[in-house]
Order: C-alpha cells, then sequence, then structure tokens
C-alpha cells in the first residue's frame, strides 16, 4: 500500500542567514525533493532607473555604485563607457590604465566575497569566508588610498576618473601583488581536493552550454558551462586588447565549476594588474568636459565584463542635461532566469549551494 | 572586436523574407512592425549565417506619442550584435508579441517592462508583477506618472 | 582479559580513605553536588574554549571583553538567556513543548553517574556492573527530547530538523556500539571502572579503528560538524530549536554542549585511559584529555563543510558499518588467538589493519555516492 504523500511549500527567506541580500524563494518541496521553485523579488526595489532620468549624467555616478555594492568600481565604468561612447568623448591614458587597474582589484575583491560566501552555505562555517575577507581587507585598504572610501567609490568620471592616485599607491599595489598569489595557492589548495565539497558541488546543479546561452546568463556562470565568452575577448572596451590573458572555462557546468572558474579568473587578474602597473605612463586623468554634459540626440549601450556577468547601461539622450532614458542590464537578474531549471529535482540543501554558486547581488536585481 | 551588424543590410535582407514588415532601417539598427516580430525574431535565431542566439538585453523606452522595445542580439559563434526595434501606439493597452519561447532569458526582463511600463507581452507564461507588489495601481517609469 | 586489574591501583593516589564519605545516602548526596556542579562549570569552560579556538583558528580574536580573556564569556550569556522573555508559537502543543527541552538535557547530565573521574569509591557515583550499556542506553533517551521539539514547535523548519536528526541518530548508534563492543572484549568488563582499571596501555593504541569510528559516530550523534545540519544556520534557520527563546532555548544549548562533554569523557575514558597518569592528580588528568579531545572537535568544526543527509547516511550504512563489524570480528580473533599475550604485538598489527582498511575502503567508497531516500 503506497503511503500518500502530497508536496508542500516552504519560503526560503526573505530574511534568510544565507546571506546575498532580501531575497525570497518558494519552493514546492515533495519530502526533501524540490518539485518547483519561483524567485520572488522586489524587496530592493529603489527605482534607480527613474531616478537617474532626474539627475545630471555626473550626479547619476554615485547612483550606479549602489547597484552592485560588493563591485562598484565596475558600476561606476560601465555607466561613463556608455555616457563616453554617447557623448564621444576620449579618454586620456593615464585614465584608461588607472581604470583597468581600478576594474581588474575589484573584480579580485568581488570574487573572494563570492567564493567565501559560497563555501559558507557549503557549511564551512565561516572559516574560509573570513580568510577571504582578511584579503579582502588589503584591497579595500588601496581603494581607500585612492578614493577616500571604502565600499562605494565613486571614483569614476566621464572623460576619466575624479583624481589622480597619490605616491604611495603603486609600491603598495606592488607589496599586494607579491603576496597574493601564494594566498590564492593557500586557498586552492586547501579547498580543491576536500572530499566533503566535492560531494557538496560536484554533479550538483548542472547547466548546460544551450541552456546557458538560451537563459542570456552572462559571466563565471556562463564560462562554466563551456562557452568561451567573455567581453574583455570578444568586444574589447577600454585597452584591454592591449593585455595578454585567458579565460578559464569549465566542462560540466556544476557548482564546483563555477567556483574553479573564480579561483582562475583572479589569478588571471593578478596577470593584468601586472602588465598595467608596468605599462601606466604619465599625464592626465580626465579630459576636458563641461560641468553639464549635453550629448547629442542618441542612444548608446555599452558593455563590460563585471564580476557577476555582463553588466551593461543603455541611455537615450534628447540633448539636455539629464538621460531621457537610463536602463540598466542587470547580470544578477540575467543569471537568475536559469535557477529554476538548475535546482530542480535536488533538495532543499543543494537549493541553497546552487543558489550561492550563482553568486547575486540583490541591490543589482532590483535595482 | 565584436561587429555590429548594419541594420540596413540586415533589413534589406529580412524585406525579401518578410514582405512589408519593416518600417525603417539605420546604421545602427532597425525598426520592424509589431505584428511580424515574432516570424523575424525566429528568423533571426534560426538561420545560419546570423544565428542571434544571445539575447542581451530587452528595453522599453516612453516616447510620449509610442513605446519603443528595444532588443539587442548578439551571436556567440560568429562574434556579431544586432539592435532591433519595435513600438506600440496607444497608452492604455499596449501589446507586443513575445520572444520568450525563442530565448527564455526574456522571461525576466519581459515581466519588468510590463511592471513598470505596463505593456503587454502576449503569450508570456507568467506576467506578473515582479519588483511592485500585486495590485500596485499605476506604471512607474512612464514619463507621465509623477 | 589481557590485562590483569589485581594492579591494586585503588590505593594508588590515596587522599581520602576509600569508603569516603561514609553511608549510601551521604556519597550518593555529595557525589551528585560534585558532578553537577563541574559538569556545569566545564560545560562553560567549553564554550569559550570553542569561542576562543574557533575565533583563533579563522583568523580573529574571538571574545575578550568580559573577564580576563573573556573567559565570563559564557556567564554574560547565561546571564542574557535568563532573562529574555519566552515566547510559545500560538498553536503549539504545550506540553510537549514545555516538556522538550528538559527530555534533551537531563540524559547528558544522568551520563556522569558512571563516569569514574577519580581512583577510588569516591571517584565516581555509582560502579554499576552494564556500566557502557547504561551510558549507550541513556544517550538515545535525548533523541525523543529532540523530536518533541521539532512536533511541538508547530512549524515546519522545525520538523524537518527533528526527522533528520531522529534519523541521523538512529543510523550512528550501530557504529558506535560496535566500537563499544571491540573495546569490552579487550577489556572483559561492561563496568566503566574496569575498562580504566585495565588500561596499562591506553586502548586508543589497540583499537586504533575503534578510536576512530567512536570519535565520527559520537561527532555525528551530537550534532556536530561536520554533521550539524539539523541546526544548519544557513540553510533551515535553526533547526528544531527555531522557536524556543529564553531559558528552554539555554537549555538546549547547555544539552549540546554537555552531550559533547559527555562523549569527549566517554572517549577519555574507553580509549584513552579514564584518570591513569603519573604525577598529577587523577582527576586534573581526566579534566585534561577530556579538553585534548574536545579541542580535536573544536579543530574538525573549523575545518571542514557540511555533508548532506543522503551523504550522513550513506556514511553511516556503507562506510561506518563495515568497518566496525570488521574490527569487531579482528579483536575477536585476536582476544581468542593471544589471550594473555604481549599487547606490544597487538598495537603494530591493529594499526596497520587501520591503515589498509580505511585506504581500501575510502577507494572503493566515495562520498559522493548514496542516494538514499529519506
Amino acid at each position: 500500500m503506497a503511503i500518500k504523500t502530497e508536496p508542500f511549500v516552504i519560503n526560503i527567506g526573505p530574511v534568510h542567514p544565507s546571506t546575498h541580500g532580501v531575497f525570497r524563494m518558494r519552493a514546492t518541496l515533495d519530502g526533501e525533493v524540490i518539485v518547483d521553485l519561483e524567485p520572488v523579488f522586489g524587496y530592493l526595489h529603489r527605482g534607480i532607473e527613474k531616478l537617474a532620468e532626474e539627475r545630471t549624467y555626473t550626479g547619476v555616478i554615485p547612483l550606479t555604485d549602489r547597484l552592485d555594492y560588493i563591485a562598484s568600481m565596475s558600476n561606476n565604468l560601465a555607466y561613463v563607457l556608455a555616457v563616453e561612447k554617447l557623448a564621444g568623448i576620449a579618454v586620456p591614458e593615464r585614465a584608461e590604465y588607472l581604470r583597468v587597474i581600478m576594474a581588474e582589484l575589484q573584480r579580485i575583491a568581488a570574487y573572494l566575497v563570492a567564493i567565501g560566501a559560497f563555501l559558507n552555505e557549503c557549511g564551512a562555517f565561516f572559516t574560509p569566508f573570513l580568510y577571504m575577507f582578511r584579503e579582502r581587507e588589503k584591497i579595500i585598504d588601496l581603494f581607500e588610498m585612492v578614493s577616500g572610501q571604502r565600499l562605494l567609490y565613486n571614483y569614476m568620471r566621464v572623460g576619466g576618473v575624479s583624481q589622480d592616485i597619490p605616491e604611495e599607491f603603486l609600491p603598495a599595489l606592488g607589496e599586494f601583488l607579491k603576496q597574493m598569489p601564494r594566498f590564492i595557492d593557500e586557498y586552492d589548495r586547501l579547498l580543491k581536493q576536500n572530499e566533503i565539497l566535492l560531494a557538496r558541488a560536484k554533479g550538483i546543479g548542472i547547466l548546460t552550454k544551450e541552456k546557458a546561452v538560451n537563459c542570456s546568463v552572462s559571466g563565471p556562470v556562463l564560462r562554466a558551462s563551456g562557452v568561451k565568452w567573455d567581453i574583455r575577448k570578444a568586444d574589447p572596451y577600454s585597452i584591454y586588447d592591449r593585455f595578454e590573458f585567458e579565460i578559464p572555462t569549465g566542462e560540466v557546468g556544476d557548482c564546483y565549476d563555477r567556483y574553479r572558474v573564480r579561483i582562475e579568473e583572479m589569478r588571471q587578474s593578478l596577470r593584468i594588474i601586472e602588465q598595467a602597473m608596468e605599462q601606466i605612463p604619465s599625464g592626465a586623468v580626465k579630459s576636458e568636459v563641461p560641468h553639464l554634459i549635453r550629448p547629442p540626440v542618441g542612444e548608446a549601450y555599452a558593455h563590460i565584463e563585471a564580476p557577476k556577468g555582463e553588466l551593461g547601461f543603455y541611455l537615450v539622450s534628447d540633448n539636455s542635461i539629464a538621460p531621457y532614458r537610463c536602463h540598466i542590464r542587470a547580470p544578477s537578474l540575467m543569471n537568475l532566469t536559469a535557477l529554476r531549471e538548475m535546482v530542480i529535482g535536488w533538495k532543499i540543501q543543494d537549493a541553497i549551494i546552487i543558489f550561492g554558486s550563482i553568486d547575486i547581488t540583490v541591490g543589482e536585481v532590483d535595482r | 572586436m565584436i561587429l555590429s551588424l548594419s541594420g540596413k543590410e540586415v533589413a534589406a535582407q529580412l524585406e525579401q523574407q518578410f514582405p512589408g514588415s519593416i518600417i525603417a532601417s539605420s546604421e545602427n539598427n532597425f525598426l520592424v512592425k509589431s505584428e511580424s516580430l515574432l516570424d523575424i525574431a525566429e528568423y533571426l535565431k534560426s538561420s545560419p549565417e546570423l544565428d542571434l542566439d544571445y539575447l542581451n538585453h530587452i528595453t522599453a523606452v516612453d516616447y510620449y506619442d509610442y513605446f519603443e522595445v528595444v532588443y539587442q542580439l548578439t551571436s556567440i559563434k560568429h562574434n556579431h550584435s544586432l539592435v532591433l526595434k519595435t513600438r506600440c501606439y496607444g497608452r492604455d493597452n499596449p501589446l507586443v508579441p513575445s520572444v520568450v519561447s525563442l530565448w527564455q532569458g526574456a522571461d525576466f526582463q519581459e515581466r519588468e517592462i510590463y511592471d513598470l511600463m505596463g505593456i503587454s507581452f502576449d503569450g508570456h507564461p507568467n506576467l506578473k508583477r515582479i519588483f511592485l507588489w500585486e495590485g500596485f495601481q499605476g506604471y512607474p517609469l512612464r514619463k507621465d506618472y509623477l | 582479559m589481557i590485562a590483569s586489574p589485581s594492579l591494586n591501583l585503588e590505593h594508588y593516589w590515596q587522599t581520602l580513605p576509600p569508603d569516603w564519605p561514609g553511608g549510601f545516602w551521604w556519597h550518593w548526596l555529595v557525589l551528585t553536588v560534585i558532578i553537577i556542579a563541574s559538569v556545569l562549570t566545564l560545560v562553560m569552560g567549553y564554550i569559550w574554549i570553542e569561542r576562543r579556538g574557533m575565533a583563533r583558528m579563522q583568523a580573529r580574536l574571538g571574545p575578550n571583553r568580559v573577564g580576563p580573556f573573556g573567559l565570563l564569556q559564557p556567564v554574560a550569556d547565561a546571564i542574557k538567556v535568563l532573562i529574555k522573555e519566552d515566547i510559545v508559537p500560538a498553536n503549539a502543543d504545550k506540553i510537549v513543548h514545555w516538556l522538550a527541552p528538559v527530555i534533551a538535557f537531563a540524559p547528558a547530565l544522568m551520563i556522569f553517574a558512571v563516569i569514574p573521574f577519580q581512583s577510588g569509591t569516591a571517584g565516581r557515583l555509582a560502579d554499576l556492573n552494564i556500566g557502557i550499556l547504561y551510558v549507550v542506553a541513556i544517550g538515545s533517551v535525548s533523541t525523543v527530547g529532540v523530536f518533541m521539539a521539532g512536533w511541538g514547535s508547530n512549524n515546519k523548519y522545525s520538523l524537518l530538523g527533528a526527522m533528520r536528526n531522529v534519523a541521523a541518530v538512529v543510523s550512528y548508534e550501530i557504529p558506535l556500539v560496535l566500537a563499544i563492543i571491540g573495546v569490552v572484549l579487550i577489556a572483559g568488563s561492561l563496568s566503566l571502572n574496569q575498562i580504566v582499571l585495565a588500561q596499562d596501555i591506553p586502548f586508543i593504541l589497540l583499537q586504533p579503528l575503534g578510536f576512530l569510528l567512536f570519535f565520527i559516530a559520537g561527532c555525528a550523534e551530537i550534532n556536530r560538524s561536520p554533521f550539524d545540519l539539523m541546526e544548519a544556520d544557513s540553510e533551515l534557520v535553526a533547526g528544531f530549536h527555531t522557536e524556543y527563546s529564553g531559558m528552554k532555548f539555554a537549555l538546549f544549548y547547555l544539552a549540546e554542549y554537555a552531550e559533547a562533554l559527555a562523549i569527549s569523557a566517554i572517549i577519555t575514558t574507553l580509549f584513552l585511559g579514564g584518570w591513569r597518569g603519573p604525577l598529577l592528580p587523577p582527576w586534573l588528568w581526566f579534566v585534561l584529555k577530556v579538553i585534548i579531545v574536545f579541542s580535536v572537535m573544536v579543530w574538525t568544526r573549523t575545518t571542514l563543510p557540511r555533508v548532506r543527509i543522503d551523504q550522513l547516511m550513506a556514511l553511516a550504512w556503507k562506510f561506518l558499518l563495515p568497518l566496525a563489524l570488521i574490527n569487531l570480528l579482528i579483536t575477536a580473533l585476536e582476544v581468542l588467538a593471544w589471550p594473555e599475550a604481549l599487547p606490544w604485538v597487538m598495537i603494530p598489527v591493529n594499526i596497520a589493519i587501520m591503515v589498509v582498511l580505511v585506504l581500501l575502503w575510502s577507494r572503493f567508497f566515495k562520498l559522493g555516492w548514496g542516494r538514499v531516500e529519506v
């Protein structure tokens, strides 16, 4: 005689210790297995796109900081690239190199948070998280030297960066570059062959290549599924075509591959920073732009490879001092499209791990 | 370097396949009628030399007389991209066909446009508000809201 | 029996007359007070060791404000918890909800009735001749308390957590008991006092595989990392004690550490030689050994991620159980074949067997298998 069972619905979130912000998942469970999952968000919707229509082009830059608050240099960069494309403004050489250095440092910092939070959800009670934060503190100290801020930098400007780096920045950066590879190797060695991590993350939440492309997934999640698509190589913005680096890809597309891709990309970022440090010229850091920028009538879309994926800004201008329409292509929101397929058929504990490996920031999802 | 396909050439190519559906075309993008959007999108995705299988984003812009919906498509294999636009008139119940059946990445983005601009997508499986709560009146991103 | 217990160790460290304080009821009263006071103090010390130790391993400081080196932190926590409001969910089953912490905590204290911490009759509350059987039996009762907590909270999360807990505890009882039987075979008696007296050589050397099995199964029984999915913070908020606050939550918290203390004490008694050791007073040796075992538990907690529920069950049934059976078989053969032989032969043989078995078995069994439907 079969036991009569019925599926029941539980709520994971919105206030949940699994970090990443206010995000809610309504899961329908049959025993421990998930049969349906519906992500519900909007708890952090601040209306940034509407607010951007009332500020000047330069005044939108602090708003963009607050999108993906873990990686705010990248957000700034994407926005100013879009405005420069719209208005046809050129950027001096030194500013380009500074932008690249800041963007890559930010990438390393954001990946450290991503990996730390992922391992925290696997259950390694904060130990790898705190180790990675120790390295992140060094990066944040570098950023504080440059912009005076620890988290929301507001550093890039239309036509360059806001101020030049102080003298102690480059030596401190050199110090950091000497120490960091050893730490990445240490984390890799501690975690790569850990039996429990392999059991929890290998083969879990597989996203196939075709599904990933169809769901408009981007960033490390796409590359872990085997698609070699990185905007720094496919559509180089700024001066990325002058640097030599590789794009790591995964094979299977499970959580373990996403973790490996992030670790390898941190190493490649260190390579880029080294090359940029050698080649950086002296000169101006901001080209002459009027205080209130009035781009000609038109539209432009500029995208960069942010730590979370492809971050793009679509700007429409009608020759006034504020953008007519500013749309933000948020990578976290796109990556969430694939969540439901990845999770169905696994247990709740796996769902938390899969969700952690996609690595979203709710500030970007909700804008 | 990603190649931006010229709107004029693609428009000329499409005019042969689907006569009468292109309204205008320029160097950067081209504009189609909303009724033939789904056929054109399917052709763009499945034709081997275009092969536009990756949908970057969908946006809607409110130009007081009409809404313009902008699609940015990319092909990963050929490394080229294309911008496709369509318009819908009227502010009471604008309607555009949904492309979720072709690119699943359009799912959340179309819901967002419905939520914030009020454009309905025909054929979307789950057209509900995504950021604002059920029962919210009005569409905030429109130019005449506030 | 391998070692003879007639070495008259009862008079080795003689500070008190052998039947102090004389009389059955006085003995019971004094020792009960001593045991309860020292258990509660040691539990507070444990909480401090865990928080400081884990913090230092995570490159941070840990509590260092309250008292010297933060030693009074657990006291501060206890006071905080005592003055909190006691919230009971509206639709909860009141009696079950109220009784659950009591039933979960009491067995942890009752285990200490038979554990010897000093030589002589004053060293333990009772010398049951079925000592270790009593320990195993009482230890299982706290699971009933956990299940009552999960049911009485009227909360899906708590119920899920409690069910997982029951499944895990039941699965890990078997390797636990089988590891104990190996020790019993060598010592020749179930009484904990006799087991300590029989350890001229600590049984960890004679039964290395048994020690390993008991440690792993013990960690799983008391829901410690890497098996702490019952109260996994990042998954089900807090498992079966989600709906508890105030003193009842404090009882669950204390029960968790008291059980950890109990398992450490049992490991010390069975494998490390109890209170035996030169120079220092026996009770000090006992406390030192217990602290060492607990530090190893803190170490594994800080280092390892968490396993999933079906992997937990697979580990118990497919990995630990066959190893425990093989261990029992080999121990029985050795006891039969060399009854009064040199234990020095047994030590290298057993250690070699353990290394070979563990390596061989882990090659066959990978943690990623095992889809036991719970």
